[in-house]
């Protein structure tokens, strides 16, 4: 065995321990629907002892952000060890301690556009789910056209003044901060007046009304900002360059949002799914072997697209493919659920239906499936227009 | 930890390789021993084993180069690429193999031919419409110290021009491989006009006799030989699959952005826009599952059944969506035969049913993943 694969054997063989010895026995039902997920926040309420428990181990370890720096609150981990990490994790079947916009989005912003400052004082926050975070992106008239944004942050000297709405903020009735594009130079083309700015929820002028969706889950708010007066330092990278800051994080959304397709909400493989339901639809079974083909090619180009990276490969606009798959994807395998379950799936209580409902915004949010379609049209095949 | 990324060798391996082919094996080149009434070209065999192709999974000691599975897909890709007509599955990835299993003097011998270029071969399983080896029903009855084989074998694909058979046959408590010369008595072989333009060819076995030296492996156990030539060899058919679709994708992609219609590039208009940028997705996607299937058959053969299943089922889905979606966006002139997209979807359809279709793979993949 070489050196590096030595090296990996003996963390697989510690983390497995570790993961043995310290995931609570609760948490080991692979769950991931929103029942189950711990998203953290000072207004965080634990479902369970457990769930408690399993974020204060994970967060000593660095496990909750396990890629990023150990001074930043992370574990440090390599590729390989990434690899290893959620290979373990599926072998307990655990649940991840931890999730977040701050993890999966502003994370790897501030980590890319931020200053060694703004990193220290943002980020070990977020691994250790104290400060939970909302995305400030969508307004009434920015959907698809995102750069639209009408927002606006006026200069004041020692501070901005923001003032607008922005609509689809994810949770913001319950995040501690937001992340919002704002206007800060309205002469400027669309694409180069908005800057990146980091807000306070609590800050006077911010109100929220969440918006009832078909799940009858409220998700989504509208978010108010009414003369928020928000310190001058609060903003990532350049001022007007937001644009690109907004364009980083938002593949990071697609990432997340296509990865989110392999669990289904209840963290089981079709094949499962089918076999519990007693189905012997012949038609509905094909359908799932289909699925299942499908899903299993998606989850391997996610890991090549990782790989590639790794290894210093441009990976295009990968983040537009996987978005794209990763969620028409998602929402077929809950068609297939939902028909595995017949009329027992129907009655809410069940707690299928509001996940497949869920699924629907899938291809919506973070850009829709057309516009990821438009993204590779034009940025990868060249075709004109 | 194998990486999901081609290593600096199989980047230069499949870049000499396009470099080869573009010269000496365009489409043009089917084309052209489609309509001289031919399927091989034996001088470009010989030129491809010169390039040291032929012996891509030939161990060094026998002559080879022994750079394995993932080198013999991106091969296999950069054929599919130009819809190359060659023996290179049936020799150099799936005989090859199949010998491989085989440590004696004589299966080093054959090895050493393959990788030469000098001995071509065809594997002869399929007796019904679909692929299926377990239910194979042509017998070779023990007698004295050898066989006696009588049956017929269809889609025996290379099989008019190959040196060898690579024969399966039932014998008393199980299935036999048996490594035959093509021109054996008793062998009768037929070959047949394929959409594809490629050899195949439907083989009579009348009292044909084979000794004990002839039998690859054990009597009564051709699996522990052949199963991991026909992941190696499903693995090489999804890779060149793939590169057809990349193919014939290519071609699609460079059509929409010439042709004009309304005063425009045809590819300006999102309806088309948009199946092209799906298509690409697909191809994308197919791409890794191939790259994981040569990865599992060098590293981790014994576990390879899955992924391999799954390139062939995806390769399949994607190659055939591939020239459909080409055939429609070209319009009227996809559907003419001084057109070259017609080839892309016959070859299309003859990849899909050789070694198992889509069902019988995704049967495959749902069994291990718990259906």
């Amino acid at each position: 065995m070489a050196e590096e694969d030595r090296a990996i054997a003996a963390f697989r063989d510690e983390l497995r321990a570790w993961l043995e010895a310290n995931c609570p026995a609760d948490m080991r039902d692979g769950r991931n629907d929103e029942a189950s997920i711990c998203w953290g926040g000072k207004n965080w309420n634990f479902t369970s002892e457990a769930q408690r428990t399993w974020l204060q181990r994970c967060v000593s370890k660095g496990y909750t952000v396990p890629t990023w720096p150990v001074e930043y609150g992370g574990a440090g981990l390599n590729r390989d060890q990434e690899k290893v990490f959620h290979q373990e994790m599926r072998r307990l079947n655990a649940r991840y301690p931890l999730q977040s916009f701050g993890i999966w989005m502003l994370g790897p912003a501030l980590l890319h556009f931020g200053t060694h400052e703004q990193k220290l004082h943002y980020l070990p926050p977020i691994a250790r789910g104290e400060i939970r975070w909302c995305q400030g992106y969508s307004e009434p008239g920015a959907g698809s056209d995102l750069a639209n944004v009408q927002s606006r942050a006026e200069d004041k000297g020692d501070h901005w003044l923001v003032n607008g709405q922005k609509i689809w903020t994810s949770y913001a009735d319950q995040a501690d901060w937001i992340f919002a594009l704002l206007r800060t130079d309205r002469e400027a083309p669309k694409h180069k007046g908005i800057s990146f700015i980091l807000l306070d929820m609590t800050s006077p002028g911010v109100t929220t009304r969440p918006i009832k969706l078909i799940s009858g889950a409220s998700p989504f708010c509208e978010t108010f900002f009414d003369n928020v007066e928000v310190p001058r330092e609060q903003v990532v990278g350049e001022v007007n360059r937001g644009w690109d800051v907004a364009k980083y994080l938002l593949t990071h959304e697609r990432e997340m949002i296509s990865a989110a397709g392999g669990t289904m909400g209840s963290g089981r493989a079709l094949g499962a799914v089918l076999a519990d339901s007693g189905s012997t639809d012949t038609v509905l079974r094909a359908d799932a072997m289909r699925a299942e083909v499908d899903g299993l090619a998606v989850a391997l180009t996610l890991e090549r697209y990782k790989d590639q990276a790794e290894a210093g490969q441009g990976a295009g606009d990968a983040s537009a493919m996987l978005k794209y798959m990763g969620t028409e994807l998602n929402k077929r395998n809950l068609e297939l659920v939902m028909a595995a379950g017949g009329s027992d799936a129907l009655v809410w209580e069940d707690g299928r239906a509001p996940n497949w409902l869920r699924t629907k915004a899938n291809s919506i949010e973070g850009g829709t499936s057309e516009v990821m379609l438009s993204i590779i049209s034009k940025r990868v095949l060249g075709l004109p227009g | 930890m194998a990486k999901l990324v081609r290593t600096e060798e199989e980047v230069m391996l499949a870049d000499a390789a396009r470099g080869f082919l573009d010269q000496a094996a365009p489409v043009a080149h089917l084309r052209g021993l489609r309509d001289a009434g031919q399927t091989q070209d034996r001088a470009l065999w010989s030129g491809m084993a010169a390039m040291g192709w032929a012996g891509v999974l030939v161990p060094e000691e026998a002559g080879g180069s022994d750079m394995g599975h993932a080198a013999a897909c991106a091969l296999a890709g950069e054929m599919g690429k130009t819809l190359v007509a060659s023996p290179f599955l049936s020799t150099a990835v799936i005989a090859a193999t199949a010998l491989r299993q085989v440590s004696d003097a004589r299966a080093v011998q054959a090895l050493a031919r393959i990788a030469s270029g000098e001995v071509t071969y065809a594997l002869a399983i399929d007796e019904g419409a679909k692929f299926d080896p377990e239910a194979t029903q042509m017998q070779a009855r023990a007698e004295g110290n050898g066989f006696r084989l009588n049956g017929e074998k269809r889609f025996v694909v290379d099989g008019a021009n190959a040196d060898r058979l690579l024969v399966l046959a039932r014998t008393d408590a199980g299935l036999t491989l048996f490594d035959l010369p093509a021109d054996r008595d008793g062998i009768t072989r037929e070959g047949q006009a394929m959409i594809d333009s490629r050899d195949a060819a439907r083989i009579t076995f009348a009292d044909v006799i084979a000794t004990g030296e002839d039998v690859l492996g054990q009597v009564d156990d051709a699996m522990t030989v052949l199963a991991p030539a026909l992941r190696a060899g499903q693995a090489a058919l999804a890779a060149e699959m793939a590169g057809l679709a990349a193919g014939a994708f290519g071609m699609t992609v460079e059509y929409l952005k010439e042709r004009k219609q309304f005063g425009v590039p045809i590819g300006a208009f999102q309806a088309l826009q948009h199946r092209a940028a799906h298509l690409w997705c697909e191809c994308e996607v197919t791409a890794s599952a191939i790259l994981n299937a040569g990865r599992m058959l060098d590293e981790d053969p014994e576990n390879a059944a899955l992924a391999v299943s799954l390139a062939k089922a995806r390769a399949t889905d994607t190659a055939q969506r591939a020239v459909q979606e080409g055939v429609q966006m070209h319009g009227g002139i996809g559907m003419t035969d001084a057109f070259d997209m017609g080839f892309y979807m016959k070859r299309a359809r003859v990849g899909a049913e050789w070694l198992g279709d889509y069902g019988y793979h995704a049967n495959i993949v749902a069994q291990a993943r718990g259906f």
